[in-house]
């Protein structure tokens, strides 16, 4: 049926090779650091969806629920802190861009195999930390921890912190590990315009990582000196400037959701050319604007402060670099759009994520442009229509691209396949549900209720009660991956190769690929996604 | 047609004169977004349904990117984006620059009530009364933590920041009762804190505050939706250094007479006196006699207007913009003063004003930060 089915596979693996625990958790391979990963962001998606839960249950009537004004405040702040640092950053980079980079790039492993086995522990470490702070007694300053409420809560706000900012450790290490694996370790062949996008995006994540994440460790770490030793940076009443606190944050943060959204991207591209066999419709427009959206992402953080007694001028510049940031998107979504038509296109579970993607993409973007209106924001700022335009675009962007590249890549990973029917209800249970959940909130927002509030005003109760709904579709849709794929990797069909038959070149190494990545040196003959010339077969 | 899409989008009444003009932008943005959404997304269904798989061994073409498409798929967008965002910042620009006439409220907010002043002497707690068809200037800080005022019937929401004087400004159209809620987080009962607009008639408004002239200046006006807690649980910090403070800490809210006058009190009481002059000479510092909306010339050669966001600044940052001629002796107030107590001395600052009276905030909009920052 297939082009490469039936070719040879390995019969040593990376998964057999050696199969000890301490053959995991010392290796230095990136594909079973890749595969650690992986397991460690899953757990944090658990955690952060399990806080998700109690939130919206406590929201389902106006006044208290099940939980205390204290733990729902809480328990936003660990959601927060949970699903931004301990899942939608490391999760597509540290997971599958281990894995799948250097692959991509015909090399054998990382530049810096022994620090990114350090990046597992550093991140293991920092999560550790802020688990601490939260049973400790747990921060209530919301993922943002802006002072001097940061500075001053009673709860244990410093852990949590701290934690953070080992992870940045980690993130920043991949990141460099990726920019030096891409400059050094390409295979003969493997040019600068045949770099598959994937690569490109983790390369401007990458960037950002490195260059944004130190300024968000040291902000982190004023705040906890001003909490530890009463430094008198951002608070007041001790001589400091509250408001310095948010430039400095939002100058990693804002970036920061594009090194969430980035990744997301390039798992797009892949997946869009393989299941439409088409070669990308833009390639260079799609490599540059991930470096527009690099390079312009840092100078729009004014944009989440119109409020907040910034100069009317400033908001106005962080305005228009807002929508110059929007455009970058926009191309991009044309460029996938445009990349379909004239295809052959198979619509399995990965492709459908990709539509899921652009769906909740294109309205988070475009929500997007209608808050950096600087007149328009002044309503929404703070309300629950930011809290549905950033759950379009993150969850919707880095959920849909990370279960895209869980379902693409699962064969290649672990060399099964997994139930296509059941994967398929799963992925509607999950687009559907997530529409439930937070279409109402952006009318919520319109009607003004506020984000972080434990209790709200009794007329906005339904659209309340629907958001939980959908959320209870999505925990539903969830579970049914979690057995499916726990299932499919003890009882799954073994998988052939290439079981889609694309011609991305992480295709090159078999199913799962041998411990160090190819049993032959890689041929770069052709472009990537090129489907036009046929493929020699492959011995792998 | 406004109504209509009102009611779908979900927004609340229109009770503010900017609330209109924002909802009509409004109303463009989210329908032309939807729409082009809504056809890119038709342009991916129709590919995928047109183009779908037919057999596992089709070929595709090479289909690559033109300069043409490329130019058209940034410039379309671009375009529009832009001429929202001008119209959009034509909109900021007016909810950012209050009207020369407008009448001034002070607002303090604290966790977990707003507190609301007059300049004329009344105060009140979780209720501001204003009068209809008035430009009414909001003077904003906080007593603790970062919160922000915000009425959704009027679309407009402004943080309140300890240790600076921020403003917004609204004229409500109708009268009624309109929610006030606090939109930036700030501890346990943020969800709580709750406060009311009653817009007056020009007539009930007059005769409230008549009422609250004779004698019950003081008078405490207990909010239904925010009253006064207790609270549960000291914050980390000593409880506000501001409190421990008495008894200028109650400056705002117990003692008599008008703002101003017991602004007089406070630049006795806390030394200023001590450089200023108010009678137009300068000393130490410059006079307060005349200052409030002079143009000053600063050391570096620049001039400011004094407005209430610049003597707020010279209060707590007083090196930051010096005026020329002077030495940079003042010490920083920041801390010291309670922000009950700036805005005393704000107001007795502008009673000192002299001839020139009504030359302030007339001069088109002023684009200064309004921060202290
Ligand atoms: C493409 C990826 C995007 C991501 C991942 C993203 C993410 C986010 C997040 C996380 C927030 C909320 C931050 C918070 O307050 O907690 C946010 C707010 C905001 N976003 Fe986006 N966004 C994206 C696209 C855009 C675009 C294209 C625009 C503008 C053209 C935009 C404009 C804004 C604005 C103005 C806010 C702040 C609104 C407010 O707080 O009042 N975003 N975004
Ligand atoms: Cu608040």
């Amino acid at each position: 049926m297939n082009p490469s089915a039936g070719s040879s596979q390995p019969d040593i693996t990376y998964l057999n090779h050696e199969t000890t625990v301490s053959s995991w958790l010392l290796t230095r391979d990136h594909k079973r650091i890749g595969v650690m990963f992986l397991v460690l962001v899953i757990l944090a998606l658990l955690l952060g969806g399990v806080f998700a839960m109690v939130l919206r249950i406590e929201l389902l009537t106006p006044g208290p629920t099940i939980i205390s004004a204290m733990t729902y405040n809480r328990m936003f702040t660990l959601h927060g802190v949970t699903m931004v640092w301990l899942f939608m950053i490391p999760a597509i980079p540290s997971a599958f861009g281990n894995f799948v980079l250097p692959i991509m790039l015909g090399a054998k492993d990382v530049a810096f195999p022994r620090l990114n086995l350090a990046s597992v522990y550093i991140y293991v470490a920092g999560a550790g930390l802020t688990l601490f702070g939260m049973l400790w007694s747990g921060a209530d300053t919301g993922w943002t921890f802006y002072t001097p409420y940061s500075t001053t809560s009673p709860t244990a706000v410093a852990p949590i912190l701290l934690g953070v900012f080992v992870i940045g450790f980690s993130t920043i290490i991949t990141g460099l590990n990726f920019i030096t694996t891409v400059h050094t370790l390409r295979a003969p062949g493997m040019h600068w315009s045949r770099i598959p996008l994937f690569v490109w995006a983790l390369y401007g994540t990458s960037i950002i990582q490195v260059v944004a994440t130190p300024v968000l460790g040291m902000v982190l770490l004023l705040v906890c000196f001003e909490r530890v030793f009463g430094v008198g940076l951002f608070d007041p009443a001790r001589g400091g400037d509250p408001v310095l606190f948010q430039h400095m944050f939002w100058f990693y943060s804002h970036p920061a959701v594009y090194i969430m959204v980035l990744p997301a991207m390039g798992v797009i591209t892949e997946v869009v050319c393989a299941f439409s066999r088409k070669n990308i419709f833009g390639y260079k427009m799609i490599a540059a604007s991930t470096f527009g959206i690099a390079f312009v992402g840092f100078f729009s953080w004014g944009h989440h402060m119109f409020v907040s007694g910034q100069s009317t001028f400033g908001s106005g510049v962080f305005g228009v670099l807002s929508m110059l940031v929007a455009i970058f998107t926009a191309i991009k979504i044309f460029n996938w759009v445009a990349t379909m038509y004239g295809g052959s296109i198979d619509l399995k579970v990965p492709l459908l994520y990709v539509l899921g993607f652009i769906f909740l993409l294109m309205f988070g973007g475009m929500t997007g442009v209608a808050v950096a209106t600087t007149s328009l924001d002044v309503h929404w700022h703070d309300t629950y229509f930011i809290v549905a335009h950033f759950h379009y675009i993150m969850v919707g962007a880095v959920l849909m691209a990370f279960l895209a590249a869980l379902h693409y890549w699962w064969p290649k990973m672990f060399g099964r396949v997994y139930p296509e029917r059941w994967s398929f209800l799963a992925a509607s249970t999950i687009i559907f549900g997530f529409i439930v959940t937070f279409l109402p909130q952006f009318l919520l927002g319109n009607l003004g209720m506020p984000r972080r509030y434990y209790q709200y005003p009794a007329e906005l109760q339904w659209l309340n009660v629907l958001s939980t709904a959908g959320a209870s579709l999505l925990a539903f849709g969830f579970s049914l991956i979690a057995v499916y794929l726990l299932w499919s990797l003890r009882y799954g069909e073994a998988s052939a190769a290439n079981p889609w038959g694309s011609k991305g070149y992480e295709w090159h190494s078999g199913s799962p690929p041998a411990p160090h990545n190819f049993t032959e040196a890689p041929r770069f003959e052709r472009e990537v996604h090129d489907y036009t010339v046929p493929e020699a077969p492959r011995a792998y | 047609m406004n109504e209509l899409f009102r009611r779908m989008l979900f927004l609340p009444e229109q009770a503010s004169t900017v609330a209109k003009d924002v909802d009509q932008l409004h109303y463009v943005i989210i329908t032309t977004t939807m729409v082009a959404a809504t056809l890119i997304f038709g342009t991916a269904a129709y590919f995928l349904i047109r183009f779908r798989r037919r057999s596992e061994t089709e070929v595709t073409r090479k289909v690559e990117g033109t300069l043409g498409w490329e130019v058209l798929f940034v410039g379309l967008p671009l375009g529009t984006f832009l001429v929202w965002f001008f119209v959009g910042y034509h909109d900021f620009i007016r909810m950012q620059t209050p009207p020369p006439d407008a009448m001034d409220v002070y607002v303090v907010g604290k966790q977990w009530m707003w507190k609301f002043t007059y300049p004329e002497g009344p105060n009140a707690m979780g209720v501001l009364r204003v009068p209809v068809g008035k430009p009414v200037r909001l003077l904003l800080t906080s007593r603790d933590v970062i919160h922000s005022f915000y009425v959704p019937a009027f679309r407009i929401k402004q943080d309140a920041v300890p240790g600076a004087y921020t403003q917004t400004w609204f004229e409500v159209t109708k009268p009624g009762s309109y929610r006030v809620m606090c939109a930036e987080y700030c501890g346990l009962k943020h969800s709580e804190m709750w406060a009311e607009v009653l817009a007056l008639s020009p007539e009930d408004y007059e005769a409230w505050m008549q009422e609250q002239r004779r004698g019950l200046v003081s008078r405490r006006d207990a909010s239904p939706s925010a009253p006064e807690r207790e609270e549960p649980y000291k914050p980390a910090r000593q409880a506000a250094r501001y409190d421990a403070q008495e008894p200028h800490g109650e400056v705002m809210y117990g003692e008599r007479g008008t703002l101003a006058e017991r602004g007089e009190r406070v630049a006795a009481e806390r030394g200023c006196l001590k450089c200023h002059t108010v009678d137009g000479t300068a000393h130490i510092g410059p006079t307060w006699r005349g200052l409030y909306g002079r143009r000053e010339r600063l050391t570096t050669g620049e001039t400011v207007v004094a407005d209430e966001a610049y003597l707020t600044e010279s209060m707590m940052k007083p090196q930051e913009r010096l005026v020329e001629g002077f030495a940079p002796v003042m010490p920083t107030y920041l801390g010291e003063l309670e922000a009950a107590e700036v805005a005393a001395l704000v107001e007795y600052i502008k009673t000192l004003r002299g001839a020139r009276l009504e030359t302030i905030r007339s001069e088109g909009p002023v684009y200064e930060p309004i921060g202290g920052k």
